[in-house]
């Protein structure tokens, strides 16, 4: 088998693969970087962030307050060393973001402007109209392309880490314009694969996302860190799931139900803000878990919006104006006419909650590092954890940022400290396995599942129970499905031999990957007997600080069914209390 | 949601089974409201699982899936079947190698990208303490159009002179030098110049215009191409004819 050898190897070539990339290569450390991802690096789902990225610059903010918002966003479930780490850090970030040419919006003056967005008590969401993931992934990628020492290798599929004597040396991945198996050895991995959506059926989640870089640290024993908390995003569309950003909000826009009523007032996010002028923190700008729950309320009630799609609620923009909405919300109008056929200068959109975010993932620590000597994890893979039980809207382009380049400094340092011997025997060992493990696959015969099958079952399991609401018993019954379908996951057979870009094979790869990942979130969601941020059980309906004021790890069994762990949560000057959305939080 | 039957004739070529790329037909039922993507999700789902393609983000943003539908450059993400009422005929981007189906070989654009040095060289030096550059919206809007690509090739395609002479920069690449050149931050032009005013660089395009066109974000290479081919003229003069200007 070929051997690609580098320093580090980053599996991952979105926001935060790039940003760690670069640290490293501008580290002045002369480093050999392989960056490895399964699609060109601006394929990447960073590119799909519209509304920004949160960070401390106006003279009216301070870090205590953006800590605050976080931490109180979060349902106390952040780790509020790692949130003190990302506020420091994220001006510098953004600035620096700005210095490599991203093209943030202005104010007339000509200084970066900001936006307000849900949970943030002042504006701080740095932005590029309502493409600024998009902006953000370009900018960094074009950067890049600046290093010679980042080795691009687009297109290549990891399949397992190679683990030895406790410490991760590389990992094997597929080349898929040949199909053949690579090695690629380092000392150091930082894994940046995103987030697992598609395991669920209606999420603004690219078809990339699912979970690859999560279940390769997992089945490798590391931990999933808060995997039952999965964010609902309040406004897709209902359509195709298409994210209509916060923004929306944020510049105005209004949630109706069918009778005209802006019911967030009816749910502890009122009383009602004037049309137009939207007030920080309270009504449209409260943050996502409550918004989405509030429409599940309402659908309950009978007053959602009936479309040929589902049940929705209506997003009004009109009295924003024409020019508004093109210069701040051109995108959100180009798809809301090209997906739903309606124009927001003109009509209410209808949207409705829809898969967004995973706020768990890789357990890291506050340096990015995860339990497994040499492999580090940034970015939505990783859960650190700066987003507790619910994240507010544009933390995450920032947490990126923030962690992608803290991985790659605790990457060098971790270089630098002297490296171990390595079993050159052992290592060559473990990929001849992992490579084995395919070509098993690709002899398997009589096959019984399909790819399409088992994954449309999965989403299913999913969306009924471990959607907006939740119950012990509904996720028990997720449990026990979820086991079943990775049983007959063991029944694939591909119906494509071949090897050049072999896009079944990647598929089947995905399911397995997405199974791993929504079993975690499944038996986690089980164990937590309380409601916190997005994780709501209608058998446990409150939080409850004394035995769940704790981070789930789940541990991967193999055959099992997953172990369920768990770790304090970092608690350094906010205590839990309670979250104020009432307009009356000063 | 009003259902009607698609007729879809997909280019298929698989390199180590097929000696030329043939047109496999797929017939299947769906919502009239679907897009061309859906309707190769649906027949990869249901009828052929070694359908190749590539596809993410569902919002013409990744840049993923642009392919030939009925002979123009599209992304299938935003061509609605309700657009093409025949039989639809599917195949991968024009005047690029084809990897597999209707996956393409873009080492050439990759390449052309990185050529062109599309990153900020700065005109002055700013340390991270001194804060942000200063630039107005009426600066950001000289070229806050050019950032808009999403690299989905698709005027690459559409350009007669790519497909005539493959060493021609072409019209993303030289758009994105466009956007660095015009970016009142940013003092690189003459670096970049030396690429993109080459023999094969800018003064290969015969401003059809079909770039443009066909451009899914309205990034109008077609005008970028003519402002640089301009500026290097002016630029040609001022060195030749008149060199007390230079420095």
């Amino acid at each position: 088998m070929e051997t690609i050898q580098a320093d580090v190897a980053i599996i991952g070539a979105g926001g935060a693969g790039l940003r760690a990339a670069i640290a490293l290569a501008a580290s002045g450390a002369e480093l050999k970087i392989a960056l490895v991802s399964k699609v060109y690096p601006m394929r990447s789902h960073t590119c799909a962030a519209e509304g920004g990225a949160a960070g401390v610059i106006k003279a009216d903010d301070s870090l205590d307050h953006h800590f605050n918002d976080t931490v109180g966003g979060g349902d106390w479930l952040c780790d509020q060393d790692a949130v003190d780490y990302l506020v420091q850090e994220a001006p510098r970030e953004l600035l620096q973001l700005e210095h490599w040419g991203c093209p943030w919006s202005r104010e007339p003056d000509g200084s970066v402007a900001v936006r307000p967005f849900g949970g943030m008590k002042k504006q701080r969401t740095w932005f590029a109209a309502d493409k600024s993931g998009f902006h953000i992934l370009h900018t960094l990628f074009q950067t890049s392309l600046r290093y010679p020492t980042i080795e691009r290798f687009d297109e290549y599929y990891a399949t397992d880490l190679i683990v030895d004597d406790g410490r991760c040396w590389g990992f094997t991945a597929i080349e898929m314009r040949s199909g053949r198996m690579r090695r690629f050895e380092a000392p150091a991995v930082i894994i940046a694969g995103g987030g697992a959506g598609r395991m669920f059926p209606f999420t603004t989640n690219g078809a990339i996302k699912t979970g690859d870089g999560m279940a390769l640290a997992y089945r490798a024993g590391v931990p999933l860190k808060d995997m039952e908390f999965v964010q609902y995003h309040p406004t897709g569309l209902p359509s195709t799931g298409t994210l209509l950003t916060e923004a929306c909000r944020g510049e105005g826009g209004v949630l109706l139900n069918r009778h005209g009523r802006r019911f967030l007032q009816d749910y502890g996010m009122g009383p009602e803000t004037p049309l137009g002028k939207p007030v920080l923190k309270t009504m449209e700008l409260g943050p996502r878990d409550r918004v989405s729950q509030a429409f599940w309320h309402e659908q309950k009630k009978g007053n959602a919006v009936s479309t040929q799609w589902g049940d929705a609620m209506l997003l009004d923009m009109r009295h924003l104006g024409e020019k508004k909405i093109d210069e701040r919300l051109p995108l959100v109008r180009d798809m809301s006419i090209s997906y739903m056929g309606v124009d927001p200068v003109k009509d209410p959109v209808p949207v409705r909650p829809v898969v967004h975010y995973m706020m768990g993932g890789i357990h890291t620590d506050i340096r990015a590092a995860t339990p497994l000597a040499g492999l580090y994890a940034a970015g939505e893979c990783a859960c650190v954890s700066i987003n507790g039980a619910n994240r507010l809207g544009s933390n995450s382009l920032t947490e990126l940022l923030v962690f992608g380049r803290r991985a790659a400094l605790s990457a060098v340092e971790y270089l630098f400290a002297g490296r171990a011997a390595r079993n050159e025997t052992a290592l060559e060992a473990l990929a001849e396995a992992a490579q084995e493990r395919i070509r098993a696959l690709f002899q398997r015969t009589g096959g019984t599942e399909s790819v399409a099958g088992l994954r449309k079952e999965m989403m299913q399991t999913m969306e009924q129970h471990a959607g907006i609401y939740r119950s012990g018993e509904g996720l028990a019954e997720a449990c026990t499905r979820l086991a079943g379908l990775r049983r007959r996951y063991a029944g694939i057979e591909l119906h494509d031999k071949t090897n050049v870009y072999n896009t079944d094979l990647i598929q089947v790869l995905e399911l397995g990957s997405m199974l791993d990942c929504a079993e975690a979130v499944a038996a986690s969601a089980a164990a937590r007997r309380e409601s916190r941020g997005a994780h709501q059980r209608l058998d446990f309906a409150e939080r409850d600080d004394a035995n769940f004021l704790r981070h789930s790890l789940a541990y991967y069994g193999a055959a099992d069914a997953p172990r369920i762990g768990y770790l304090d949560v970092v608690i350094t000057r906010s205590q839990p209390g309670v979250r104020d959305y009432s307009g009356n939080h000063e | 949601m009003s259902e009607r039957r698609v007729e879809l004739e997909v280019l298929r070529y698989n390199p180590e089974t097929d000696r030329e790329p043939r047109f496999q037909r797929y017939s299947i039922r769906c919502p009239e409201e679907w897009v061309v993507l859906d309707a190769l999700n649906h027949v990869k789902e249901t009828a052929d699982p070694t359908l190749s393609y590539r596809w993410s983000c569902h919002m013409a943003v990744c840049g993923s899936c642009g392919m030939m539908i009925d002979g123009e450059p599209k992304l299938a993400c935003k061509s609605f079947l309700r657009d093409y009422p025949g039989v639809i005929r599917i195949e991968p981007l024009a005047h690029f190698p084809i990897e597999r189906d209707l996956v393409t070989v873009i080492d050439d654009f990759m390449a052309k990208l990185a050529r062109v040095k599309p990153y900020l060289i700065p005109k002055q030096e700013r340390a991270l303490g001194e804060g942000e550059y200063r630039q107005t919206p009426a600066e950001l809007k000289k070229f806050k159009q050019y950032t808009l690509c999403i690299n989905c090739m698709l005027c690459y395609a559409a350009c007669p002179e790519y497909g005539l002479i493959p060493k021609f920069i072409g019209p993303a690449a030289i758009s994105l030098a466009h956007r660095y050149n015009q970016d009142s931050r940013d003092g690189g032009r003459r670096e970049r110049e030396e690429e993109i005013a080459a023999a094969e660089g800018v003064w290969e395009c015969s401003f059809a215009g079909a770039c443009s066109e066909v451009c899914p974000e309205h990034v109008d290479p077609a005008s970028a191409l003519q402002q640089v081919k301009i500026a290097s003229t002016v630029d040609w003069y001022k060195e030749h004819l008149m060199p007390w200007l230079k420095k």
